[in-house]
């Protein structure tokens, strides 16, 4: 349990990038970076994870009544999944380009075209 | 109690994005991301992030998706023009 | 795929993955109870009268990170914009409005304003209830589209002015900006919180500039979403290549 979280982000992380390499469509190469991007936010929050803790959010609880969770590395994670979604969009305006100027979205076949 | 939902939600997160990087279609891939983002939206609302949790909900299983869905969708049509010209 | 590459996606693979678990191995336990930086960033949103601690880091201990953040968002939807504009080889072809089944209609047409409002209310209430800019922004962007689901296309190009849409999206960053400033003006630092009042602990205006940063973040990632689906719904639904090239 002690390292299960760290270990689950980082066979995410390489699960997607393998799915980076081997894709042969350029959107499906998209859909694998998000999930790497998953990673990133599994593992900084089961970094801020407390045992016990509630969120930090003081509105229902007083403060210091009860331990709360880091909301450094939440902040850091809230900003990257919005951020996140748009550097994917721009991806996919990439990859509409491409499949406009060249005809495929197979990375393969784009490549024989370069040569 | 807390931890056994952890720990289910963690292995949900590690089956899904497996499958997501597994599904070859990307129209069907967009449907597991969707699906992958609603665990991890769960995920994080068990890590007592709910902030995050609200915003992976709206991106991970809306957002995205549609994008990818949008994309799939131009390139087929553009493939299909092509067809019925040539 | 051929075998050289399948070999050396392995190698480097089974590496990386080798050093990923000697990290973890070696990070602090999970569930660990030493958060230095979590502890003093209570303390700190405390000291300003910030219910939720997420927003107080957002937008006023890390302001400057934000704005970071909201410069990578704005420069990638600009990106979109250029890459996805009609070209000169390509026409508009207004699609024939299709037949929506009368639940999903029904059901879109319901849920519609119940998004709309709750992405604004969890844009409101940023600095007190989890939500805030970023996350109520794209609720209510996205909500939006349910016209697209529930009516068509033509009548969502009807309701979303993409002119304005554009403008709001640039505001937003520049409001950001502006209150920025407004703090190296009265004499302090970029986008330190100690212009206004912190106000009581708990209640809509409290938190100094949190209130405002957020909701400039929210008029511009809420703009931001709405302008990029509309290019992506033009490139899948409207625009083709012109024929005969």
């Amino acid at each position: 349990m002690h390292v299960l979280p760290y270990l689950v982000a980082a066979y995410v992380f390489l699960t997607g990038c393998y799915g980076l390499a081997a894709s042969r469509n350029l959107i499906h190469a998209v859909g694998c970076l998000a999930v790497c991007q998953c990673a990133t936010y599994v593992l900084l929050l089961a970094v801020g994870y407390r045992d016990g803790a509630t969120a930090p959010v003081f509105s229902d609880v007083k403060p210091g009544s009860r331990p709360v969770v880091d909301p450094v590395v939440q902040a850091l994670t809230l900003t990257d999944i919005v951020v996140g979604a748009t550097v994917t969009a721009l991806l996919l305006a990439l990859v509409l380009q491409i499949a406009k100027r060249h005809g495929t979205i197979d990375p393969d076949e784009l490549r024989e075209l370069r040569g | 109690m807390s931890d056994a939902v952890t720990v289910v939600a963690l292995l949900l997160v590690a089956a899904s994005a497996t499958a997501a990087v597994a599904q070859r279609d990307p129209a069907r891939q967009a449907l597991v991301l969707s699906f992958l983002g609603m665990v991890l939206a769960v995920l994080f609302t068990v890590l007592q992030a709910p902030d995050v949790g609200l915003s992976q909900l709206a991106v991970g299983s809306a957002l995205t998706p549609l994008l990818i869905m949008l994309s799939v969708r131009k390139v087929r049509r553009r493939g299909r023009t092509k067809e019925e010209r040539t | 795929m051929n075998r050289l590459r399948l070999g050396l996606l392995a190698v480097g693979g089974a590496g990386l993955a080798a050093l990923l678990v000697a990290a973890c191995l070696d990070l602090p336990d999970f569930g660990g109870s030493r958060h230095p930086y979590g502890d003093r960033a209570v303390r700190a949103s405390l000291a300003r009268h910030i219910a939720n601690t997420i927003a107080s880091v957002n937008f006023d201990q890390r302001a400057y990170d934000t704005l970071g953040e909201m410069s990578i968002l704005f420069a990638a939807v600009l990106g979109c914009v250029v890459l996805l504009r009609e070209a000169r080889d390509e026409r508009r072809a207004r699609p024939e409005p299709a037949e929506v089944v009368r639940p999903v209609r029904r059901y879109a047409l319901l849920v519609l304003p119940v998004a709309l409002l709750t992405g604004l209310y969890v844009i409101a209430h940023g600095q007190l209830s989890p939500g805030g800019g970023f996350q109520g922004g794209v609720v209510a962007a996205t909500g939006l589209h349910l016209l697209y689901l529930g009516a068509d296309h033509g009548a969502l190009e009807r309701v979303r002015p993409l002119g304005f849409f554009e403008t709001a999206d640039s505001l937003g960053v520049c409001a950001y900006l502006v209150l920025g400033a407004a703090g190296v003006l009265a004499g302090t630092a970029f986008l330190a919180n100690t212009l206004l009042p912190y106000g009581t602990f708990d209640t809509l205006s409290s938190g100094g500039t949190v209130p405002l940063l957020n909701a400039a973040v929210g008029m511009e990632v809420a703009s931001a979403v709405v302008v990029l689906l509309a290019h992506f719904l033009d490139q899948a639904v409207e625009i083709e290549e012109e024929p005969g090239r």
